[in-house]
């Protein structure tokens, strides 16, 4: 069961929009932040509240990238591994965040807080090397900048609201 | 420093710009204009005569895109303002929307009332949800302003804009698979037929960058002769936004007279090369153009000069390469992108992307000979037969690495590996070693 508030701001998206399809992206990041992942259970969810199969809801999210069908870390720090950052030494922050947090590309730490994924170029390359996390673009990474980040954003894990993209 | 027209509202603090900013700078007197005095026909006529151009990659005219559609053409029709952005070096859609958000919202109602469309649907990335917060915010203050909505300004035209959040995908960013996605299809790209007669739900829908669109309310305003008096060179059309980005002493995105030469924008204004770098080549346009070598420095980055030198402009974002990066290496990098990025819906890009980057691999280790580089040449040449523009994109740095890099290509054959080991080594892309960590 989805909790009541959950299910009426669905609802209420589908009864607002023209075509109810349209918000199928939006339900699922809602799915998604209310699971922590888009588990089995969240996509029989949005098959039953648009009407669509299930494997229709499975092409969608096996498609895009900040949708994911396996548990992610309250954090998902997207990497970015587009030429900019590369040649600007981005696999030296890759080794240093694996080394850090003591897993690889795609796992997560077993405090649940953080999963590491390479992304698609960010559009933050004069800021290279960057990272997305939560919503918030961190540039000209150096090991040490990371470490700080990461050991603020632990500190602050349970008081930093998550945005609907993460 | 030169006219800034698209950035001009930049404000100090790094804050985009009110809305009060913007009316202050003549924001909104454009759209006033027009549904006062204007028929949509004299606004396509006026975007036409400006001879402004499509700033997303392909450089198609906009007017003329506005033109096809019919003025029988059923309703509703749409505006579908792309801001996917996911193209690699591309950052400008960024900068401009943070800057002026009610210049874009401006020239998305514009081309809504040049086409008779009663919704805009605003296309943006995932990795951009502080850009699709603020718009959300800044549609809501024009709502109340009367600009966005029922009765424009007290007239009779209505137009709703919406924002799509997407999830993120590089292929979304071509016009007819983003209308997939803002349907809530898998984001395919569909072919049957023109976005113009055929687009969302079956309806007229035009398809424009928001660079592009911000650039209307200001033709509109200041007129076709001035729009065209700002660029460098006569085939050139008003100012672009140019993103530098790579070895470069002061990276970022630069409004320019558009036709500026690539030297000038590389050592003017983005600060030259980083202290100990050399230029070596650049991709001009994002990841899906060509390189070009040092000897092309002096071409203005318009759309024709750049074609009349064997170049594409794309997006106008400037990768910049040293010296002593290894070109095969970059390459490897891009297309481990695109063959991650492809839809997998035609064969030549599926296929062939990831056997593209197999034979780059097989040179940069040194297992390949001149046959692996011909087959390699022979397939980014075949990669046009693909089903949308992806695959020839993907294509366009392969081909530019064997045109004028490819001494550079053979010193890595036949059992030789890369020439760039040394103390500067690049880390090689894919080398992940951490991936393979449950199978060690």
């Amino acid at each position: 069961m989805l909790p009541e508030e959950l299910e009426t701001q669905i609802r209420d998206m589908l009864g607002d929009a023209e075509h109810g399809r349209e918000k199928i992206v939006d339900i699922v990041y809602l799915l998604q932040n209310h699971y922590g992942y888009l588990c089995d259970e969240a996509v029989g969810h949005a098959s039953r509240l648009t009407g669509m199969t299930l494997v229709e809801i499975e092409e969608l999210a096996t498609f895009y990238d900040f949708i994911y069908r396996e548990p992610v870390g309250r954090f998902v720090i997207h990497v970015c591994d587009g030429v900019v950052c590369w040649m600007h030494h981005e696999n030296d922050i890759f080794g240093y965040l694996c080394d850090l947090l003591g897993v690889g590309l795609g796992e997560t730490t077993p405090d649940g807080i953080f999963t590491i994924m390479p992304t698609a170029c960010l559009g933050d390359c004069h800021n290279a090397p960057a990272m997305l996390i939560n919503g918030r673009f961190y540039g000209k990474l150096t090991p040490e900048k990371v470490g700080k980040i990461i050991a603020d954003l632990r500190e602050n894990a349970e008081h930093t609201p998550l945005c609907l993209c993460r | 420093m030169s006219e800034q027209v698209l950035l001009k509202n930049k404000r100090e603090d790094g804050q985009p710009a009110s809305i009060d900013d913007y009316r202050e700078s003549g924001g909104y007197e454009a759209l006033a204009r027009v549904v006062r005095d204007m028929t949509p026909d004299e606004v396509i006529q006026t975007v036409l005569d400006s001879g402004l151009r499509g700033r997303g990659g392909a450089g198609f005219p906009a007017g003329r895109k506005w033109s096809f559609v019919h003025k029988d053409a059923p309703h509703p029709r749409y505006i579908q303002p792309n801001t996917d952005e996911m193209e690699p070096g591309t950052f400008k859609d960024r900068v401009l929307v943070n800057t002026d958000p009610h210049l874009v919202i401006e020239g998305i109602i514009l081309a809504g009332y040049a086409v008779r469309a009663s919704k805009g649907l605003f296309f943006i990335r995932p990795s951009y949800e502080s850009d699709a917060s603020l718009i959300e915010r800044e549609l809501e203050v024009a709502r109340e302003a009367g600009l966005v909505g029922k009765n424009i300004l007290g007239s009779d035209f209505s137009f709703e804009i919406d924002l799509h959040r997407s999830a993120g995908r590089y292929i979304c960013g071509e016009g007819s698979a983003q209308a997939n996605a803002i349907m809530g299809n898998r984001p395919n790209p569909n072919k049957t037929g023109h976005m113009t007669d055929n687009g969302l739900w079956g309806h007229p829908t035009v398809v424009n960058n928001v660079e592009t669109l911000a650039s209307v309310p200001h033709i509109i305003r200041n007129g076709v002769e001035w729009f065209k008096g700002l660029a460098a060179t006569p085939t050139g059309d008003g100012t672009k936004l140019y993103c530098v980005s790579g070895e470069v002493t002061a990276p970022g995105c630069f409004e320019l007279p558009m036709g500026t030469t690539l030297g000038d924008i590389l050592f003017e204004h983005a600060g030259g090369m980083l202290p100990g770098a050399e230029f070596k080549a650049c991709l001009p346009g994002g990841a899906s153009t060509s390189f070009m070598p040092p000897g092309q420095l002096s071409t203005p980055m318009d759309f024709e000069s750049m074609k009349a030198v064997g170049q594409r402009l794309g997006t106008g974002s400037i990768i910049v390469f040293d010296k002593k990066t290894c070109l095969v290496q970059a390459t490897i990098n891009m297309l481990t992108y695109f063959a991650r990025e492809s839809c997998g819906f035609c064969t030549p890009c599926r296929e062939g992307v990831p056997y593209m980057l197999h034979l780059l691999r097989r040179i940069e280790a040194g297992e390949a000979g001149e046959r692996e580089v011909r087959i390699l040449e022979e397939t980014a040449n075949r990669m046009r037969h693909a089903y949308c523009g992806f695959a020839p994109g993907a294509a366009a740095p392969v081909q530019g690495l064997l045109k004028y890099f490819r001494d550079e290509v053979r010193e890595h054959l036949d059992g030789r590996g890369c020439p760039f080991e040394g103390p500067r080594e690049k880390p090689k892309p894919g080398d992940w070693h951490v991936l393979d960590r449950e199978e060690a």
